[in-house]
C-alpha cells in the first residue's frame, strides 16, 4: 500500500524530467498511473467484502510512536476506489481540456501530488501520518487551485483556500497529540479499545472540538464554507477532482474514521447535526441566487457536505449507511456535472446559465450525460440518488423525538438541490439554442466519455444497487463499528411515508424549477449582504493583520542602528533592573576588597578623565588620543593585579589600534555632531542606567563565593602535563590549543578582509550597478 | 578597589553605549572599543583580582608554593583583547572603505538596505 501512495509522489517527480515529453500529444498517458492504482485496490474488493482488513506496517520513527501504518477496511476502500477511479476519469478529460497548455505538466505534477495524499489520507492508521498526508493535500490543492497564476482572483482564493485549510491542519495535529496522549497510541485502530477512557477524560470535549474544526475546516462547513466557492477560479478539472471525490470530503472521512472512537456522545451528536444541517440549508438556499454554472455547482456542493455531516451526527446505523450511500451518490453525479460544467465552458466559452439553452443540438452526448446526472442529483427514480435520499428519508424519520423537523429540514435541502441540479445538468440544454451557439462543436472524446461513464453509473447503481451492497457499502458501515444486521439496498420499498416525502421533493422541485428564473438581480442584491459574510470578515482580518504586522516591522525594524542597539538596551535595563531591585541584597564585604594605593587612585583619575574626554570631545584626533590613554591605564590595571600577560598584550594591541586609527581615519570628514540635544540627554539617561546596571550585578557576583576547581586544576598540572610555568601561556597553547588555532583562523580571515577592503578597486561599470555614484 | 573597579566598569559601559547610540560611524567603533574594554574588565574583576601573585610557577619548583591569581579569566581577555583587535581593524578599514564610497560618516543615511516597505 505504501507503494501505491508513493506512486503519485514518484510520477510527480519523475515529471521534473520528462515534463516536456508528456506535454505533447502522450499527455493523456498520464492517466494510467489512477488506472494502475484504481485496478490495485479493485483486486481488494473480494477480501475486504469477506471481512478482510488488509494492514500494512513499517516502522518509521519508533522513538515518537509514528509509524507508516496503513488498513485496507471498508471506508477506506470506497474512497481509494472514488479518489482513483474518478482520478482516472479527470486525467484523461485533462489531457484533452488543457491541451497544449504551458504547464500541462506541471499541472498533472500538482495533480499527483494531491491524489498521493489523498490516498495517505484514507489509507492511514496513525493519526500523525494522516496529518501530514492531510496536510499535503491543504498545499497541492493551493497550487492546483491557483493553476491560472496569472489571475489575481484566482492567486487570492488560493491564499483563502490555503488559510482556512491550513488552519484546521494544525487544529488536527493539536487534536491529534492530545488524543494520542490520551489513548496512549497514535493508532487509530487501538484507539477503540480506549474508547471509554477517551470519553470520560477531561480532555475529550477539547479533542472534539479541534478535529470537528480540522474537519469543517476541509470539509467547507459554516461558518468555514467560503473558502470553497472561491476554488472555483481553478481549472475545471481540478474542481471536479477536489470537490467531488476528494479534498471536500476528506473531513467527511475523518469524521467517519473517528466515528467509533470519539461518537456516539451528546456533544458528537448535537454539534454535527447542527453545523450540518446549517451548512445543507444555507448553501441549498445560497443555489437559488447563482447564474454562473460552477457557482451553483460549489454550493451545492457545501450542501451537500452539510448532509453528510449531518448524517454522521445522526450517528444511527441508518444514517451511517446513508451516509456511506450518499458519498458515493454525491461523487459520481457532482463530478458528472462539474465535468459537462467544464465542456459547455471550453466549447461556449460561458457559463452563465442564462445565456446558455438548447445545447442539446450540439452537444448530445453531453446532454445525455448532464440530463443523467440531474436525475441522480435530484433524486428521481430509478437513479442511484433516489435510493440515496430515500435512505436519508429512512433515517431521519427513526431519529426519536425530533424526527419531524429534522425530516423537514432534509426535505427542503433536497427540494433546493433538485432545483439546482435541473438548473446546471438540464437547463443548458432545453429549449431554443441561440445564433451564437449554433457553431459549437462536439470535444474530443476523451472530454465527453469520462462524464458518460460517471453519468451511467448513477443509474446502473440505482437499478442494480446489489452491485456494490456486498462489495462496498456492507463492509464500509461494518467499518465504522455497525456490526449487527445486513445491509439492503433497494429501489423499491413499496408505497410507505418514505415514498410519500420523496413524491413531495419531486414535486415541489420540479415546480421551482419552472416557476424561478435564475436572473441576475438577485445575485447582485444578494452580493451586497456580502459586508457581514465570513468570508469578508475573514478576509479584513487578514487585511487588518497584514497592516498591522506591517506598521509593527516598520516600528522594530526601522533601519536605524541605534534604534535596535536602544530597544535591545532598554528591554534588558527593565528585566533586569526589575529582577536586581527585588533580588538585592547590597552586602558590601568591604573587609574582603583590597587595599587602594596612591598608584591605582591616579590611575582610576586619568582613566575616568581620558573616558569622559573620549566621549565629549569635538575632535576626532582627540579622541583617539585618548582612546589609547584608557587604554594604556588598563594595561596599568593588569599590571598592578598579577596579570602581566594581559598588560603586554593590552599595551601592544592598543598602540597598533591607535595608529590604525589614526592613519585610516585621517582623511575622514570633521568629526559630525549630529543629535540634538533632546536626544543626547535621553541617550545619557539611558547609558547611565545601563553602566549603573553593569556595577551592580558586578557588586552582586562578588559577593557571591567562587568556585575554582578548574584553575586549580590547571595550575597543579601546568608544569606536571604540559612542561610549563606561565599558567596562562600553557592554557592558551596547551591546554586549549585547538581554541587558539581557530582565534588565529579567525585573526587571518579579519587580515585578509582588510587588506581586500583596501585593495579593491571598483571599475565604473561596477559603481553603476551597485548604485553608488562617483 | 574591587568597588571602585566595579564603578569604572559601569563608567565604561555607559560611555560605550553612549557612543554606540550617536549617528557617527566613527563614534560607534569607538563606542564598541569602550564596551569592549568594560568587558574584559568585568571578566577580570569576577575572576577575582590579586595583587603581585602571578600565575607563573615559581624557580624550580614543579607546583605552586603559595597562592596565585586565577590563570583562567586571563587567559579568556588574552583571547578577546587579540580578537577584539581583529573586529577593530576590520571595522575601522570598513568605515574608510564605506566612506570613500558614499561619501558620508552619518548611520542614518546607510539604512536604506535595512528597510521595508
Amino acid at each position: 500500500m505504501l507503494a501505491a501512495i508513493l506512486l503519485g509522489f514518484l510520477f510527480s517527480g519523475l515529471l521534473v524530467f520528462t515534463g516536456k515529453f508528456l506535454k505533447g500529444r502522450w499527455a493523456v498517458l498520464s492517466a494510467s498511473i489512477p488506472f494502475v492504482l484504481f485496478v490495485y485496490f479493485a483486486q481488494f474488493i473480494g477480501r475486504v467484502s469477506s471481512g478482510e482488513i488488509i494492514s500494512q506496517h513499517i516502522v518509521w520513527v519508533p522513538s515518537m510512536g509514528i509509524d507508516l501504518r496503513f488498513v485496507l477496511d471498508g471506508i477506506s476502500l470506497i474512497f481509494s476506489l472514488m479518489i482513483t477511479g474518478i482520478g482516472f476519469l479527470v486525467f484523461l478529460y485533462t489531457s484533452a481540456y488543457l491541451k497544449n497548455h504551458e504547464y500541462l505538466d506541471r499541472f498533472y505534477g500538482y495533480l499527483g501530488i494531491f491524489m498521493g495524499a489523498m490516498l495517505g489520507i484514507v489509507l492511514s492508521d496513525n493519526v500523525l501520518s494522516l496529518f501530514i498526508f492531510w496536510e499535503l493535500t491543504s498545499i497541492s490543492s493551493f497550487f492546483l487551485i491557483g493553476f491560472k497564476n496569472k489571475e489575481e482572483s484566482s492567486r487570492k482564493s488560493a491564499v483563502l483556500a490555503l488559510a482556512i485549510t491550513g488552519f484546521g491542519g494544525l487544529f488536527l495535529l493539536a487534536g491529534a497529540l492530545i488524543l494520542g496522549s490520551v489513548a496512549g497510541t497514535f493508532t487509530i485502530s487501538e484507539m477503540l479499545s480506549s474508547k471509554e477512557l477517551i470519553a470520560n477524560s477531561p480532555h475529550y470535549i477539547i479533542i472534539v472540538a479541534f478535529i470537528f474544526i480540522a474537519a469543517f475546516t476541509k470539509s467547507a462547513q459554516f461558518p468555514f464554507h467560503f473558502w470553497l466557492p472561491g476554488a472555483m477560479k481553478a481549472p475545471t478539472p481540478v474542481s471536479t477532482y477536489l470537490h467531488s471525490a476528494t479534498m471536500v470530503k476528506a473531513g467527511v472521512y475523518l469524521l467517519l474514521r473517528f466515528t467509533p472512537v470519539l461518537g456516539s456522545t451528546e456533544f458528537w451528536n448535537s454539534t454535527l447535526i447542527i453545523v450540518g444541517s446549517i451548512t445543507m440549508l444555507y448553501a441549498a438556499m445560497h443555489t437559488l441566487f447563482r447564474t454562473d454554472l460552477k457557482g451553483i455547482l460549489a454550493y451545492s456542493t457545501i450542501s451537500a457536505l452539510g448532509i453528510l455531516v449531518f448524517l454522521i451526527g445522526l450517528g444511527t446505523k441508518e444514517a451511517l449507511l446513508a451516509a456511506c450511500v450518499f458519498i458515493l451518490v454525491h461523487a459520481l453525479y457532482k463530478a458528472t456535472l462539474f465535468l459537462v460544467t467544464g465542456i459547455i465552458d471550453h466549447e461556449t466559452g460561458s457559463r452563465d446559465i442564462t445565456m446558455l439553452s438548447g445545447l442539446r443540438k450540439v452537444l448530445f452526448p453531453v446532454a445525455i450525460a448532464g440530463f443523467l446526472a440531474a436525475i441522480s442529483f435530484a433524486g428521481i427514480p430509478p437513479s442511484f440518488g433516489f435510493l440515496g435520499k430515500e435512505l436519508i428519508y429512512e433515517s431521519t424519520l427513526h431519529y426519536g423525538n425530533s424526527a419531524i423537523l429534522i425530516t423537514a429540514l432534509a426535505i427542503i435541502t433536497n427540494i433546493l438541490l433538485l432545483y439546482s441540479g435541473f438548473l446546471v445538468g438540464i437547463k443548458p440544454f432545453t429549449g431554443k439554442l441561440p445564433e451564437r451557439f449554433s457553431k459549437v462543436h462536439m470535444p474530443s472524446f476523451l472530454m465527453w466519455i469520462p462524464p458518460l461513464i460517471l453519468a451511467i453509473l448513477c443509474i446502473l447503481f440505482g437499478i442494480f444497487p446489489s452491485i456494490i451492497q456486498e462489495s462496498l457499502i456492507q463492509p464500509a458501515v461494518t467499518s465504522l463499528g455497525e456490526n449487527g444486521g445486513e445491509v439492503h439496498l433497494k429501489l423499491w420499498h413499496g408505497f410507505n411515508t418514505i415514498l410519500a416525502l420523496s413524491a413531495i421533493t419531486i414535486g415541489i422541485g420540479v415546480l421551482l424549477y419552472f416557476l424561478i428564473k435564475p436572473n441576475k438581480k438577485v445575485e447582485t442584491a444578494i452580493k451586497k449582504l456580502e459586508f457581514i459574510s465570513p468570508k469578508t470578515m475573514t478576509e479584513k482580518f487578514g487585511n487588518g493583520f497584514y497592516y498591522f504586522s506591517t506598521l509593527w516591522t516598520n516600528y522594530f525594524q526601522n533601519g536605524y542602528l541605534r534604534h535596535y542597539v536602544s530597544t535591545i538596551i532598554l528591554f534588558l535595563v527593565g528585566v533586569m533592573g526589575y529582577t536586581l531591585l527585588n533580588n538585592t541584597r547590597y552586602r558590601l564585604v568591604y573587609s574582603s576588597f583590597t587595599a587602594l594605593t596612591i598608584y591605582e587612585v591616579i590611575t582610576f583619575v586619568i582613566m575616568i578623565a581620558g573616558i569622559l574626554y573620549t566621549v565629549f570631545t569635538k575632535s576626532r584626533l582627540a579622541a583617539v588620543a585618548a582612546l589609547g590613554i584608557v587604554g594604556l591605564t588598563i594595561s596599568l590595571i593588569f599590571v598592578y593585579y598579577s596579570a602581566p600577560d594581559l598588560a603586554m598584550t593590552q599595551f601592544s594591541i592598543d598602540t597598533l589600534t591607535v595608529i590604525l586609527f589614526v592613519l585610516v581615519l585621517y582623511r575622514l570628514p570633521k568629526y559630525l555632531n549630529l543629535s540634538d540635544i533632546k536626544t543626547r540627554i535621553k541617550d545619557g539617561v539611558l547609558s547611565i542606567a545601563f553602566g549603573g546596571l553593569i556595577s551592580i550585578l558586578a557588586l552582586e557576583v562578588l559577593a557571591e563565593p567562587q568556585g575554582s576547581e578548574i584553575s586549580e586544576f590547571y595550575a597543579e598540572n601546568a608544569y606536571l602535563l604540559a612542561k610549563g610555568k606561565n599558567v596562562v601561556n600553557v592554557i592558551l597553547v596547551d591546554f586549549r590549543g585547538i581554541d587558539t588555532f581557530m582565534e588565529i583562523t579567525v585573526l587571518t580571515i579579519a587580515a585578509i578582509g582588510v587588506f581586500a577592503l583596501l585593495k579593491l578597486r571598483m571599475t565604473a561599470k561596477e559603481r553603476i550597478t551597485t548604485g553608488i555614484k562617483k | 578597589m574591587e568597588f571602585i573597579l566595579a564603578i569604572l566598569i559601569g563608567i565604561f559601559y555607559a560611555s560605550g553605549l553612549y557612543m554606540m547610540l550617536r549617528r557617527s560611524l566613527v563614534k560607534l567603533i569607538i563606542g564598541l572599543i569602550l564596551i569592549g574594554n568594560g568587558a574584559n574588565l568585568l571578566i577580570f574583576l569576577l575572576g577575582r583580582i590579586t595583587k603581585g601573585l602571578p600565575p607563573i610557577i615559581p624557580g624550580e619548583s614543579p607546583v605552586f608554593l603559595k597562592a596565585y591569581a586565577d590563570p583562567i579569566p586571563q587567559a579568556l581577555i588574552l583571547t578577546a583583547i587579540v580578537i577584539s583587535f581583529g573586529l577593530q581593524s576590520f571595522a575601522i578599514v570598513l568605515v574608510k572603505r564605506a566612506y570613500s564610497v558614499v561619501k558620508t560618516d552619518d548611520l542614518d543615511q546607510m539604512n536604506s538596505t535595512d528597510q521595508f516597505s
